[in-house]
């Protein structure tokens, strides 16, 4: 399987660089943001994306936000939440509002990589799907 | 807390003071005010009335007794006249047939007749004794007779040698100067006088001008009383009313009323106590009720106090406890946000922490260290990192739901919809356990009152508990809904598993707070707990039933108003319809 794009968004440097280097060593592309609007700015940028984590609390423009920007600009990118003070309301706001999953921290890397895959398999899955739909297109216009 | 009830205290009798002077002066004064005018007013009007009924009772005897004496004398006037103009042959015949008439025409009033010289002797003479030629020359009577054209004499014993007196008229026999009298009957003249009785001790008597009695008396006057009495005399013949005190100390009310035709006073008198014994009753019985009254207002004014003390106190200490409880709900909101910004910022450093551990771990795996003896230890403590992390999160997680109150406003929650929503949210992970995921929801089942995330909270909680127990052999999670046949306008909403079930001894416990079977790091052994808060706080209960090697069910009942629902579908069909 190609390996998954995946982009984190979160405040806390700390917690971003240490994540990123267990994650890439664990095979996957890993890019980082440190806010809201430099996810929207990547996303921009970078037609590759497959997968982002969010952490939903940040200062400026906070997880939600982004969330629905990010669903806005790019549909079929997959939004993983990622919560560090345990609200299941945003959790579920989340959700409601297209997020794929969530997650509390501090998170088990296993759990993270399991949604991360998941969320990317969905993405290709839609991707593939897409792409039949406008060959099926073509060729019925064609015959 | 001491000062602050001993200034309430002191602030309480001084409240407790000011209401009891109040309600003194305020009825006290009026009352009295009232009470005492009108006892004065009614003692006045009273008094003299009885003074009036007396007089005028005394004034009516009076002239009922003027009335006889004119008579009888008018009776003698005329015999006089008759005697003088008429030609009689015989006076002794004239007296006979006269007297004869009187008695029948007057019965008891007159005794005999005779007629008299100038020189006083009774010449003729009709009547019971013997007293013809008897002589009056030097009798009382006589010599005032004599003077006068006619004459009543006062009462005397006389030759008879008993009380009468004597009515006079001067008549013309021959020429000469004669006296026409007549003996009144005493007994009968007594007996009118005798007859004016009010009362226990009221009774009349006549004095004449000298103040001697006239009349019989059953009781003993004071002579020093009749002498002053005299004085009262006048020459109107106008009732007087008094009061006098006798030396033995008794007051007497007299009433005094004297004769037009003769120099006799008609005097009345009755014991103050007897004349006025109705006035003191009631005198007394006002007296009576207004102590009584001032008794029940003291009493009033004592106990109204304390009571409305009592009152403003148990409101004061309730207004105290209820701000109390408000700044403690105060302080639990704020904990309850200061807890929220501290799990935030406790588990971003966990995170880090653990995420460092892990990459530690991962780097061990490059390294070439198969032969370090301390790579067991290296692995184990990293896991521990790891695991102690988990443990953070648990616990900073937990003690959120705990603290905090959550978004707890009340809603019409349809549960099936509360449900469906849950499950899909848990789906994933269910999936991930190997979990399968039923529901049998009841349709039109009854909105209920509550908060709907803390109905979420419930759900997820029992959700996830059924799905850990299962995580190692998967199994099916049997969701239910329908309205209750157990309880009365209750929805049950039961959650079954075919996990190992619990077993008996764990049963009782499993609600209580910190209680858990799971590993340490696994579970904080609140989930329950808070269900079981949750549920009590809608109105319902939670109970469960388990069978170690079958599973478990948990059944929530959940109370909804009946009638309310009921006029919301209506309301909402006569909309559509």
């Amino acid at each position: 399987m190609k390996k998954i794009k995946l982009l984190l968004v979160d405040d806390e440097k700390a917690f971003l660089e240490t994540i990123t280097k267990r994650l890439e060593k664990r095979d996957l592309d890993v890019s980082t943001v440190y806010s809201g609007k430099e996810a929207l700015a990547e996303i921009e940028k970078t037609k590759t994306l497959e997968v982002v984590v969010l952490d939903v609390k940040m200062p400026e423009m906070d997880g939600i936000q982004t969330l629905v920007e990010l669903k806005r600009k790019a549909p079929l990118v997959e939004v993983i939440m990622l919560t560090g003070h345990a609200t299941v309301e945003t959790a579920i706001d989340g959700m409601k509002l297209g997020a794929f999953d969530y997650l509390m921290k501090p998170c088990d890397i296993d759990t993270l990589i399991g949604k991360v895959k998941g969320a990317a398999a969905k993405k290709r899955e839609h991707e593939e799907k897409i792409t039949e739909a406008r060959i099926k297109e073509i060729t019925e216009r064609m015959a | 807390m001491e000062n602050l009830s001993a200034e309430r205290n002191a602030f309480y009798q001084e409240l407790s003071r000011k209401i009891k002077i109040l309600i003194l002066v305020i009825s006290f004064f009026p009352f009295i005010l009232t009470t005492g005018f009108l006892f004065y007013r009614f003692n006045l009007t009273y008094t003299e009335k009885i003074q009036a009924h007396v007089s005028e009772l005394v004034q009516k005897h009076t002239q009922n007794i003027d009335t006889f004496l004119s008579e009888k004398l008018g009776n003698i006037r005329y015999l006089a006249y008759q005697l003088e103009n008429s030609s009689t042959k015989s006076i002794e015949l004239f007296l006979k047939t006269n007297l004869e008439l009187l008695e029948t025409e007057y019965p008891d009033s007159f005794t005999d007749i005779g007629i008299v010289d100038g020189n006083g002797i009774q010449i003729a003479y009709e009547g019971p004794f013997n007293l013809k030629n008897a002589d009056y020359k030097n009798a009382e009577w006589f010599q005032n007779a004599i003077q006068k054209p006619f004459y009543i004499s006062d009462v005397f014993a006389g030759l008879r040698g008993h009380p009468h007196f004597i009515i006079a008229v001067k008549v013309r026999i021959d020429g000469m100067e004669h006296i026409l009298r007549a003996t009144i009957n005493f007994a009968g003249f007594n007996s009118m006088v005798e007859n004016i009785q009010i009362g226990k001790t009221g009774i009349a008597y006549i004095l004449n001008a000298d103040g001697q009695l006239q009349t019989k008396a059953d009781i003993r006057i004071d002579p020093t009383i009749i002498a002053s009495l005299v004085d009262y005399k006048n020459p109107e013949s106008r009732t007087i009313i008094t009061e006098k005190q006798d030396p033995a100390g008794t007051r007497y009310l007299y009433a005094i009323s004297t004769l037009k035709n003769i120099d006799w006073s008609v005097v009345f008198r009755q014991d103050v106590r007897d004349a006025f014994s109705e006035l003191r009753k009631t005198q007394m019985l006002t007296l009576v009720l207004m102590m009584a009254g001032c008794i029940a207002v003291i009493a009033v004014a004592f106990t109204l106090p304390r009571y409305i003390i009592k009152l403003i106190s148990s409101a004061e200490t309730k207004s105290e406890a209820m701000n109390r409880q408000v700044i403690e709900s105060g302080k639990l909101a704020s904990i309850g946000e200061l807890a929220a910004g501290i799990a935030h910022e406790i588990n971003n450093p966990v995170a880090i922490m653990v995420e460092e551990a892990g990459w530690i771990e991962d780097l061990l795996e490059d390294e070439d260290l198969k032969e370090t003896k301390n790579l067991v230890e290296f692995k184990r403590a990293l896991k521990q990192i790891n695991t102690q992390g988990k443990r953070c999160k648990e616990i900073t997680h937990k003690l959120l739901s705990f603290a905090r109150k959550t978004d707890s406003t009340i809603n019409d929650v349809a549960v099936n919809d509360a449900i469906r929503e849950m499950v899909s949210l848990t789906a994933q992970m269910a999936r991930y356990n190997n979990v399968i995921i039923e529901t049998k929801l009841e349709d039109n089942l009854p909105f209920v009152r509550i908060s709907p995330s803390e109905l979420q909270q419930v759900m997820l909680n029992l959700i996830n508990n059924a799905i850990d127990a299962m995580e190692k052999t998967g199994g099916t999670l049997t969701i239910e809904t329908r309205k209750s046949r157990i309880e009365q306008n209750h929805i049950a909403i039961s959650i079954e598993d075919t996990g190992p079930g619990i077993p008996k001894e764990n049963l009782d416990r499993i609600f209580n707070p910190f209680f858990t079977t799971k590993a340490v790091g696994k579970g904080t052994g609140l989930g329950l707990s808070i269900c079981y808060g949750l549920v009590q706080k809608m109105g319902g209960k939670i109970e469960v039933s388990s069978q170690v090697g079958v599973g478990t069910q948990f059944r929530i009942f959940i109370p909804f108003q009946d009638s309310s629902n009921d006029t919301l579908t209506n309301e909402f069909n006569s909309i559509i319809v």
